[in-house]
């Protein structure tokens, strides 16, 4: 019994591990995953036939698996840093960048919170936590909470560089992913968290703040004019990583993505489509 | 049919052996991927250090002070809700309550065992959470308090049942001799049974603190994970296990910060497992006296 038992156990693994050698695999950031994932559905029924998975666990989980060779596209919300491209090129992966969709990383607050505009210093000092009350940025006296998300996320270091530009404060909470962050702001007066673009489809309960570069200068929602032109300080491109110029199946789906099809999808998931800046960048590989 | 026997007794023994293989296999692999941490690290600022920012804008920092007072705080927390009420839950079961409460009380307790550690999180947030805000006066309730009654709730189970297998494992001799002295059923609990159960009840506390250590979700859900020293119950912690699963995922592999994260582990593993050990040493100590 217990032979059999392992017997079918062993042809279930190995039938599951040749199932998953003609798949598509696309891994990385948390914040792309709902969009890539309902790409890869439209793809696959467009293309009956065609196989890809998407999972996630982040950015850097995403590059690494590319790095080892253990997926054909990875999806990162920050581009790859000077090491990883070195250990890619060590591993024998020639990692390249191809820009598939546009976020705004929305500043969130609680919906009873009167503070509607902030400038991207401001932000900065709540985030190094020399700012630590609502009324010093002209709100009610309310204590600051911080919400952020855990250290190895795309969107974590995105904000310590654009933003924070010094440490973050280590009061903190660090949330493992944008929707604990949409909750959190929900029920937390005092609140403050940030989160990727596509989270804000159907967040209720939270204000997205306005951002300007410095104070005094205008300032700008998170939409798609404002994204697209990057007069949102906050904007930055999404993006896939491949080994080497993509051919075959890989291919054809960034080719989907990057159609008018895919991008319109990338738009009913609440990020922006690619503008013709990006295409330009597109088309060194191919695309 | 020697042969056969031969053949069972290898079998078990086989059995008995991947155990400790196991445990020794993942000791191993704690060791063999923390040492890569400490050549960037020194040992000293690892364990003295109270800042952990491994992703820092200027010089990162792997200190986990923070991080095991976290642990211990939320532990102790958990301890001084959960034993007086255990115990009592014990001693009620064995001493007081009648058959049919008893029928009902154990398998009840035992389910409370099987509520997965998410669910129980969850509820912190939607539940727990909101009352401690109310009642702190603070703008959120995740905090070191919120994962301690989580916590508790969670090491019930284990202390109720073993302590009242300790509290009924008394001889009916102690309990009858005490009665003959003229003591009643409160005085023969106190100075009779829970004395002569005392190791046995110590290694159920144990086994239970043993399981508010090493639990992850429920704290990660509820305690608001800053990487702040913590000063009070109503400030948020980050415990050493809601850091390696918050940050284990999507650590880029084979850096420092992967390796510290399995140094994290390992100081966790030293934990329970002495932990673990004194309760052994204690349910031992029970069982020799019961003998």
């Amino acid at each position: 019994m217990k032979k059999i038992l392992s017997l079918v156990m062993l042809c279930l693994f190995l039938a599951a591990n040749s199932f998953a050698a003609g798949m598509l695999q696309v891994k990385g950031s948390d914040t792309l995953i709902n969009m890539v994932q309902k790409l890869a559905e439209d793809y696959m029924q467009a293309n009956p036939g065609k196989m890809v998975s998407v999972t996630g666990g982040g950015s850097g989980t995403g590059i690494s698996a590319l790095i080892n060779k253990k997926c054909d596209i990875a999806d990162a919300s920050r581009t790859m840093s000077n090491t990883e491209i070195k250990n890619a090129l060590v591993n024998g992966v020639d990692a390249k960048r191809v820009i598939i969709a546009l976020d705004g990383v929305a500043i969130l607050v609680n919906g009873e919170n009167p503070v509607k505009k902030l400038s991207v210093e401001e932000l900065g000092k709540i985030y190094k936590g020399e700012v630590n009350n609502w009324k010093q940025v002209g709100g009610n006296d309310t204590p600051i909470t911080l919400y952020g998300r855990q250290s190895n996320s795309g969107t974590y270091s995105f904000i310590l560089e654009m933003v924070v530009k010094g440490e973050y404060a280590g009061t903190m909470r660090q949330m493992n992913g944008n929707s604990q962050i949409v909750e959190s702001v929900k029920s937390d007066i005092g609140g403050i968290g940030y989160v990727g673009a596509g989270y804000l489809k159907e967040a209720t309960g939270v204000n997205v703040v306005e951002m300007a570069k410095k104070s005094g200068e205008k300032y700008y929602l998170p939409d798609s004019e404002n994204v697209k032109t990057s007069k949102y300080p906050l904007s930055r491109p999404l993006n896939q990583y491949v080994n080497g110029v993509p051919t075959g199946e890989a291919k054809e789906f960034i080719t989907y993505e990057l159609s008018a099809a895919g991008q319109k999808v990338v738009e009913e998931q609440g990020f922006f489509a690619i503008t013709d800046e990006h295409k330009q960048y597109n088309k060194a590989l191919g695309l | 049919m020697v042969r056969k026997e031969k053949f069972i007794e290898g079998f078990f023994f086989i059995n008995g052996m991947a155990v400790i293989i196991v445990l020794l296999g993942i000791f191993v692999l704690l060791i063999v991927n923390a040492i890569p941490a400490f050549r960037d690290i020194s040992v000293w600022d690892f364990l003295t250090g109270k800042v952990w920012n491994p992703e820092a804008y200027g010089k990162p920092s792997f200190g986990i002070v923070s991080m095991v007072v976290s642990t211990l705080m939320v532990t102790a927390g958990s301890l001084i809700v959960a034993i007086p009420l255990g115990i009592g839950t014990a001693a009620y079961l064995t001493d007081v309550a009648s058959p049919r409460v008893r029928e009902i009380a154990k398998p009840v307790v035992e389910i409370l065992a099987g509520i997965p550690s998410v669910v129980i999180g969850f509820l912190g947030i939607v539940l727990v959470g909101p009352i401690i805000a109310k009642l702190t006066h603070q703008t959120s309730g995740l905090n070191a308090i919120n994962g301690s009654i989580l916590l508790a709730v969670m090491a019930l189970p284990t202390i109720i049942s073993l302590s009242e297998d300790a509290l009924s494992s008394v001889p009916k001799s102690y309990t009858e001799a005490s009665w003959a002295l003229g003591a009643n059923k409160w005085q023969t609990l106190i100075t009779v049974k829970i004395p002569a159960a005392s190791s046995g009840i110590l290694a159920a506390c144990m086994l239970g603190m043993g399981r508010a250590i090493g639990e992850t979700m429920t704290v990660l859900m509820a305690c608001g994970n800053a990487s702040a020293f913590p000063h009070s119950f109503i400030d948020p912690v980050k415990t050493m296990t809601a850091t390696i699963a918050i940050e284990l995922g999507e650590v880029p592999y084979n850096t420092t910060h992967y390796y510290s994260l399995f140094a994290v582990g390992l100081v966790l593993f030293i934990f329970t497992f002495f932990v673990n050990l004194v309760s052994d040493t204690f349910l031992h100590k029970y069982e020799k006296v019961n003998r």
